[in-house]
């Protein structure tokens, strides 16, 4: 790690009774989503029961962490709360199904296309917490660079 | 009362002027604007047995009943969803009136959405994300810089450009046109003030490749209210009533307002504007063709080429050709927004466009379209169809 690396300054993400198992996963660097215990279905946002088979029974389970990018924008104005510079935001669609917001990093917003295949990696924020982001897949003979909130 | 069914008119429409700086409370905008309503109307304000507002509305039901004197209130409600909430205040009058529950039913909405607080800044507080606003999931977004309307609208925007080959200069062509249509309509704060597309062009970044500032709807103060009867009784009231053809809402499974991105389908679709208008072309067996102006919840530039194409104007993909075409402009094909809309005259969270559509419908617009037979109002997630009763 860069000893001189900033404060985190990203919003911590907004706990409920519903998302906190998310979001205190992500901070253990776990990238996970509720499952089914009796059908077997991944939903997302978390919600109490099961829409296919109206179970209450959940598991949660880590994903593979893998998706790719269907939209993806830059916020300029006014200035988000948390960045010193613009990030770039997209929608994710995960391997597993599921859509989910998120921020692209590591690589340049011209240079990002539609479906191009991301990973998950792990920025902190505030509260000492960390969200779920996401970075271009990298080949598997790559060694992984650390994350950080700006790479 | 018997409950029998009857058809609903809009009777009275109200407004206070539409400002940055209202310099009096939300409560005060709402009593104003209601009153104009049912004075519009000739209705006596004691007589209202109604009421409805957007679960948004700071102001309080009970406080306004309070302020205009009614004597014996049948019926309350709120919706929820932001502005999608703006035709389904009409939808809903429409019933409570058609089962006979009510006979006078008032909707307002309030805000001092310029001065007091504003829609347009990054929001962190917890306390916007409570359940019954129908928005939850914006929580989803903060963390990750996405915390104002233009960034939750602009990450399905962002698809629909890339779907179809379009860019931030064919948006700007609808910013032009409801520019054009505010600066002859005294109450536009842009009256008088039109922009070119190089205007437009010209116009910061909001969100990179979508939103300029000139494709964003204003932040303003004012007040808006709507008096709805029986068709019937508005027939024997000071204005000639505007009949409820139709009107209804849909939400389809897994969608919401803005943060719509949990639905199965394409990022670029809006499947609630396409639900919407199949559930209301079936329910009044009319059709786009039938249209003679509309009016299209337009909190930003790319849901005017949604709507146009959820409705059945164009197909889909066609929006941008449409319009650069000048079919909205107020002799195209289906003229749009003709008050400038929430772009160009005032955000009243889409209830100024209601009060437009009433005035086309009677005749009285400022940028008036000859003849209007039926009207189209969307506000998204709901739709009405109007005509001169």
């Amino acid at each position: 790690m860069n000893e001189t690396a900033k404060e985190p300054t990203q919003l911590a993400p907004i706990l409920t009774l519903e998302s906190k198992f998310f979001w205190d996963a992500a901070t253990k660097e776990q990238f996970v989503c509720e499952k089914c215990s009796d059908c077997g279905q991944f939903r997302f946002p978390p919600r109490p029961m099961c829409p296919h088979c109206h179970s209450v029974k959940r598991d949660i389970v880590e994903l593979s962490g893998k998706g790719k990018v269907l939209s993806w924008i830059k916020p300029v104005h006014p200035k988000p709360i948390g960045f010193d510079e613009p990030p770039t935001v997209g929608v994710i669609e995960t391997d597993e199904g599921f859509r989910i917001v998120s921020n692209i990093i590591d690589i340049a917003y011209e240079d990002i296309t539609f479906e191009m295949p991301v990973e998950v990696a792990f920025a902190p924020t505030v509260k000492n917490k960390k969200v779920p982001v996401f970075r271009p897949l990298s080949n598997e003979n790559d060694s992984l660079s650390p994350v950080g909130g700006e790479g | 009362m018997s409950r029998q069914f009857k058809e609903a008119a809009i009777a009275g429409i109200g407004q206070t002027e539409f400002s940055k700086s209202s310099g009096r409370s939300e409560q005060q905008l709402a009593a104003e604007c209601s009153l104009a309503a049912c004075q519009d109307a000739g209705v006596d304000p004691k007589d209202i047995d109604g009421m409805i507002t957007f679960t948004l509305d700071n102001t309080d039901d009970i406080h306004l009943a309070r302020c205009l004197g009614v004597e014996n209130l049948a019926y309350t409600t709120r919706i929820p969803g932001g502005g999608a909430a703006a035709v389904a205040t009409i939808y809903q009058a429409m019933a409570m009136v058609n089962a006979g529950l009510c006979e006078n039913v008032l909707i307002w909405r309030a805000m001092n959405e310029r001065s007091q607080y504003r829609f347009g800044q990054p929001i962190s507080m917890e306390s916007a994300f409570a359940p019954g606003s129908g928005t939850g999931s914006l929580s989803w977004c903060m963390p990750f810089g996405a915390q104002t309307p233009a960034s939750w609208e602009s990450l399905n925007a962002q698809r629909y450009m890339q779907k179809y080959g379009v860019t931030n200069e064919d948006f700007g062509y609808v910013s032009v046109q409801q520019r054009k249509y505010a600066s002859t309509n005294p109450n536009a704060w842009f009256y008088e003030k039109p922009i070119t597309l190089e205007d437009h062009q010209n116009s910061k970044w909001i969100i990179e490749p979508v939103l300029r500032m000139f494709d964003c709807c204003q932040e303003s103060d004012g007040g808006v209210a709507l008096l709805i009867t029986s068709l019937e009784r508005a027939r024997d009231l000071k204005q000639p009533p505007v009949h409820i053809v139709g009107a209804c809402q849909s939400i389809p499974n897994e969608v919401e307002v803005i943060s719509n991105y949990y639905h199965g389908g394409d990022l670029a679709d809006m499947p609630e504007a396409y639900a919407t208008a199949k559930r209301l072309w079936a329910q009044t067996g009319m059709k786009p063709a039938d249209m003679d102006v509309a009016m299209l919840y337009d909190a930003f530039t790319p849901q005017i080429f949604k709507q146009l194409e959820a409705f059945g104007f164009v197909k889909p993909g066609e929006a941008s050709d449409f319009v650069k075409d000048g079919q909205i402009d107020i002799d195209g094909q289906i003229p749009v927004n003709t008050n400038g809309g929430l772009i160009a005259e005032a955000y009243i969270h889409g209830m100024n466009s209601v009060t437009e559509m009433v005035r086309q419908v009677r005749g009285t617009a400022a940028n008036q379209v000859a003849d209007v037979q039926h009207a189209l109002i969307s506000s998204g997630m709901a739709g009405a169809v109007l005509a001169r009763g």
